[in-house]
This record gives C-alpha cells, structure tokens and sequence, in this order.
C-alpha cells in the first residue's frame, strides 16, 4: 500500500514536471493550428530552443535570460516554417518534417560543447510546506514555468474568444476566403501565429534544459514536439483544455521512473511508451473517416 | 510563355540539383561561421564520399537501407498518404529477422535466409499497413499515427532485446543471440559491400515497374492523385491505399532484416540510427519516384559516409551532416515553388511567384 501510495504521489508531482514543457509545446501548436496551419517541426524547435536556452542561461548565468532566448530561437525557427509554407506549393506538413530534422542538426551542432557544463536552473516553487513528510514536498516543488503556462493558456482562451487578434487567427483557420475578403493577409496572420507559436514552444524547451531533467544533451526529447500535434487534437483546440490534456500525458509519462522508483524495473521501456501509446488511442477513439473533429480549424490539413 | 514538353522533365531533374546546390552553399556558409574553411568542408563532404574505392563501398554500404526506408516513404505517397513511421517497421523488422531463429529451427541456407528476411519484411508490411488502415477506416493522420507507431516500435524492440530475448553474454550492449553464420547476408564478390545493396536496386526498379506498367499500380496512383475520382470509378481506394502501406512497411522491414542479417549479426540498439528518417529525406528529394530513390539514396548515404571524416580532419560536430540534411530539405520544399515557373524564362519566372495566391 506504501508502495502504490509512493507511485501515486510520483506521478502527480511528475505529471506537473513532465507536463510542463507538454503544456508549452501544445500551447504553440494550438496557435499555429488555430490560424491553419500545421507545425509538425515543433519537434525540432523545442530541441533547438533547449539547447539555446541552456546556453544562454549558462553563458550569462540568469535562467531567465536562458528561457528569453530559448523562446526567440524557436520563434526564429518557426518563422522559418512560417515564411517556407507560405510560399505557393509547400506542404506543412512536410515541411514540418524538414524542419524537426533541422532543428535537431543544428541544435546537436551548436550544443555539443555544452554537454558537460551546468546552467543555473529555473527556480523551483515549494508547494508541498503544509506536509511534514519529505516525499510529498519532493512532489509539490514545481517549476516556475509551469504557473506561467497556466496563466497563458487561461489567456490565449480569453483572447481566441474576445480580442480582435484572437478572432482574426481563428478567422484565417477556420476560413481563408473570409479573411482575404475582409482585406486581411492570410499568410501575414499565418506566420505571426506560427511564429509566436514558436516561441510559446520555446519557453517548453527551456523548461527542459534549465528545470527537468535540467541539463543540455542529445537524447532531451523524445517526440514531445509531436505528441504535441496528437495532443492539441485530444483538447480539440482548446488551450485551457491543453492543459489538461498536458497533465495527463505528464503523468502518463511518469509512470514509467515512478514504477521503476519502487522496484518494479523490468517493463520500463514499456511505461516510457506509454503516452504514446495514450495518444494513438485517443486519436482512434475520437477521430472519425466521415466527419471532421469537432472544434478543428476548417482549413487545417490534418482534420480533413 | 510557349512550355514544351522537355520543360517539365528538365525541371524534375534541375530543381532538386538547384536546391542541393543551395544546401551545400548554406553548409559552407554554415561551417565558416564557425571559423572553418567551407571549401574544405565541401571538398571532403565529396572525397570521402565518392574519391576512392574504399569510400565507394562505405557509401553502397550505407545506400542499401537508405533506398529500402524511401520506398516506405514513396510507395504510400503514390497513393497520398504521408507516411513518416518507417524506423518503427525497421527496427520491427530487424527484431523479427533476429527474433525468428529463437522461435523455429531454421536450415542455414538460402532457404533459411529467405524465411528471415520474409519474416523482417512482413513485420514491417503489419506496422505500415496498421498506419495506412487507421486513415482509411478510422480517420486517423497518419502522419501522427505512424510516427506513434514508430515510438511504440521502439519502445517494444528495446524492451524485448533487454529483456526476454537478451543474450546472457551481451553485457555492455544489450543484443538478442547472434544470427547463425549460416543465416547470415554476405558480401557480392570481393567487393566490401552487402547483398542488401542488390535488394535495394531491384526493389526501386520492381516499384518503378509495379507502378509505372501495371494496372495495380496505375490505379494506385490514380488513388493518389484525386481520392475522389478513384472512388467515382469504382477503384477500391480503401484496399488499394492499405496495400501501398504494406508494400512500403515491406520495404523499410527488409531495410531492418538485412541490416540485423548483414552488418549487426544479432538485433542491438545500433539498429535505431534514425534509417528510417533519412528515409523520409531521400524519397521527398527523389519527388517519391522509385527510380530517383536509387542515385538519391547513394548521394546521401555517401554524405553519411563522409560525415565522419568531416569530423575526424576539421574536427567539425558529428551533427554537420545532419545540419546539411536540413538545409537540403527545407531548399526542397521550397523549391517545389519555383515548379513549373523556372523554365524557359527563368528571370520572367520570379513575377508570378511574388504575386501569387497561396494554395
């Protein structure tokens, strides 16, 4: 019982640590979706901006000069998506794939001589003071980006409904001919989202390398950029419910180092794949070959 | 404008050549940021790729799994699917060439081999076509769904090669039982390069065919084109699509059976060296034509070879060719827009691009 109460606690606080950069890296694909368009290269925008993140963070010793810089590096990458895609004939989501690939290369390029040193961390948040026992205030010690995330998707929900930036991204998404009637440029709205998006991501990429696992290698993400893509869809396009979803996946994939934590060793590739396994199953119950997923951007690729 | 017919093929081949022009340009600027010598670095992306003998074996060695893993790219994108999960059907189908020996008793002939690599194959067919039926019957992307399907593949392989099929005697490097000698791929004469190779060319021209003069294949593509139309004509797009998707996973399978067969001899972590993503590179830079797959794979397998020497005489990251990769595809993406405009008039061509509608 000890042990079940020790994994539940695990993957609550893990869902919080886990889920943050979740919460940024779905946070900016649903601005990207929203104004219609896909960023499968979120992938290579979130390693990218870990990277800068870390080493801005180390090179001028402020964390949260690390986590400005990694947001513009991926505002800059995804601005690269942005403009490409805006060009006559180029497929998203192929793009997207060109750019995961990018983003990695150059992000293993620059990042090799940071491997070995440390950056200061991204302050954590102490939750846990009105317990006595050591493990639940290890739990409750939450990034401090993580409160931003949540203020922001709270945000972004405000403003998609009730700001005239808002509208016009959702404009452009659901309806490209009404947005070039009403004089605006689709692809103009279109880039600013997908660039901003990059940068919302970014700040996800920063939470890895400066908060947890807190340190700059190759191996730092593992497909979180895409599951991503699969998880603003589980929201159905809805940032407040992304942070939902991003909980949910977080602790999915806490299961696996939480199990392991008690002695139960021998399934931990398995546990590690479990969200995806999560979001390929979300995906088959929600979808649907005669109708498009309720709340999808109209002129979104992927609902079609 | 007066286009010719000529124009269109010219422009299949010049666009591409452009764009990998464009990458290496990039690269060079790249690398000298840094404060190495461009020249250098492109000169030896080039000799170590294709200056000697020894090189020229390097790189076959290399484009064999590289074409296999594109036409699990191309042959789905014939019938508009946009699949991405060919590492999942490689590493599956690595595990099950390693896996089947543990299961039954192979005869250490070509018989034996066949069976394996029949076995690799099908496991990559199943994993594919899982992806490809998840579109047409539940409406799942299967961009999403077969790069989940890769994850959940690895996952799965590095579980089973760690766990109840590890050889006790793999202690640093978890592996399953190496493959019996017997079992094992060899190389074509005296040359430093594996049949895979063979099985690599073959399938691109049996694709080429399959797609270019049977009627199967012409109604894939058909599919492909307009979804629609193939429906109004009564084709079976749902059947048609699922079979590209095997044919394909088939393909990428083999890719990891023959790499398990030829060079690992027993199924271990180096089989995820990301394959299955150059894959995705080759196939989009060869327009999903099984014919082009052949000289873009050995391109590109010769920049992996290369990669190494990169790092061994300028000391350059093991990441440069990987840099270069992404400059290459984006040029190439991007490149799909001067289609259709860069000839005859290729300075006339750059007006209608600045003022046309996005699609």
């Amino acid at each position: 019982m000890d042990a079940f109460f020790d994994v539940l606690l695990a993957v609550l606080g893990g869902a919080i640590r886990v889920g943050t950069p979740f919460l940024f890296v779905s946070l900016g694909e649903c601005l990207t979706e929203k104004s219609g368009r896909i960023n499968l290269g979120l992938e290579g925008v979130l390693v990218f901006s870990a990277m800068a993140g870390f080493g801005g963070a180390y090179l001028s010793g402020s964390p949260w000069l690390g986590v400005l810089a990694a947001g513009c590096s991926g505002a800059l990458l995804a601005l690269i998506h942005g403009l490409v895609c805006s060009l006559p004939r180029v497929n998203d989501i192929a793009m997207g794939i060109a750019l995961m690939l990018l983003g990695a290369g150059l992000a293993f390029y620059l990042g090799k001589p940071l491997i070995q040193p440390q950056a200061p961390q991204i302050p954590s948040i102490a939750l846990g003071g009105f317990s006595a026992s050591g493990a639940v205030q290890a739990a409750l010690k939450i990034n401090a980006l993580f409160p931003i995330g949540v203020l922001l998707a709270v945000a972004m929900g405000w403003a998609f409904a009730n700001t005239r930036w808002g509208l016009l991204v959702r404009m452009a998404g659901d309806s490209a001919d009404a947005a070039r009637a009403l004089g605006n440029s689709v692809n103009g709205i279109r880039i600013a989202a997908t660039t901003a998006g990059g940068f919302i991501a970014g700040l996800g990429g920063a939470s890895l390398s400066l908060h947890y696992p807190g340190s700059w290698n190759e191996g730092l993400s593992s497909g979180q950029g895409l599951i991503a893509v699969a998880l603003v869809i589980f929201a159905r396009w809805s940032p407040v419910r992304c942070l939902g979803a991003a909980l949910l996946f977080g602790g999915a994939g806490a299961l696996g180092p939480a199990l392991q934590g008690v002695g139960v060793s021998g399934y931990y590739h398995l546990f590690n794949a479990v969200p995806y396994a999560l979001t390929l199953a979300i995906l088959v119950s929600t979808c649907s070959p005669k109708r498009s997923i309720r709340g999808a951007p109209l002129e979104l690729g992927v609902s079609r | 404008m007066n286009r010719q017919p000529w124009h269109d093929a010219a422009e299949a081949v010049l666009l591409p050549l452009l764009a990998l022009a464009g990458a290496l340009l990039m690269f060079g600027l790249w690398v000298s940021l840094g404060g190495h010598d461009p020249v250098q670095a492109c000169t030896l992306l080039f000799t170590g790729a294709f200056g000697d003998a020894f090189s020229w074996q390097n790189t076959l060695q290399r484009s064999a799994p590289l074409m296999l893993t594109a036409l699990c790219v191309a042959l789905p994108a014939r019938a508009g699917l946009t699949i991405i999960g060919g590492e999942g059907a490689l590493v599956l189908g690595g595990l099950a060439c390693a896996g089947l020996p543990y299961v039954v008793h192979l005869p250490g002939n070509g018989v034996g081999m066949s069976i394996l690599l029949l076995a690799a194959a099908l496991a990559g067919a199943a994993w594919i076509a899982l992806a490809g039926a998840l579109r047409q019957y539940r409406g799942v992307n299967e961009t999403i769904s077969s790069l989940l399907l890769g994850y959940i593949a690895i996952a799965l392989f590095k579980h089973v090669v760690e766990g109840p099929m590890r050889d006790p005697a793999s202690l640093n490097k978890p592996s399953t039982l190496p493959l019996d000698e017997a079992l094992r791929i060899g190389s074509i004469g005296s040359w430093d390069v594996h049949w895979g190779l063979a099985f690599g060319v073959v399938l691109c021209l049996a694709s080429a065919l399959w797609l270019g003069r049977s009627t199967h294949g012409f109604a894939t593509r058909v599919v492909g084109g307009n979804a629609r139309a193939a429906r109004l004509v009564g084709l079976p797009a749902h059947r048609l699509i699922v079979t590209a998707c095997a044919l394909g996973g088939a393909a990428a399978g083999l890719a990891g059976g023959i790499e398990v067969a030829a060079v690992h001899t027993a199924a271990n972590a180096s089989l995820i060296a990301g394959l299955g993503y150059a894959g995705i590179l080759v196939s989009f830079v060869a327009r999903h034509n099984p014919l082009a797959v052949i000289p873009v794979a050995i391109l590109f397998g010769g920049f992996g070879a290369a990669g190494s020497l990169l790092q061994r005489r300028m000391g350059l990251p093991d990441a440069s060719v990987q840099v270069l990769l992404g400059f290459a595809f984006v040029l190439i993406l991007a490149g799909e827009a001067l289609r259709g405009r860069l000839l005859p008039f290729p300075f006339l061509a750059m007006r209608p691009l600045l003022r046309a509608k996005p699609a």
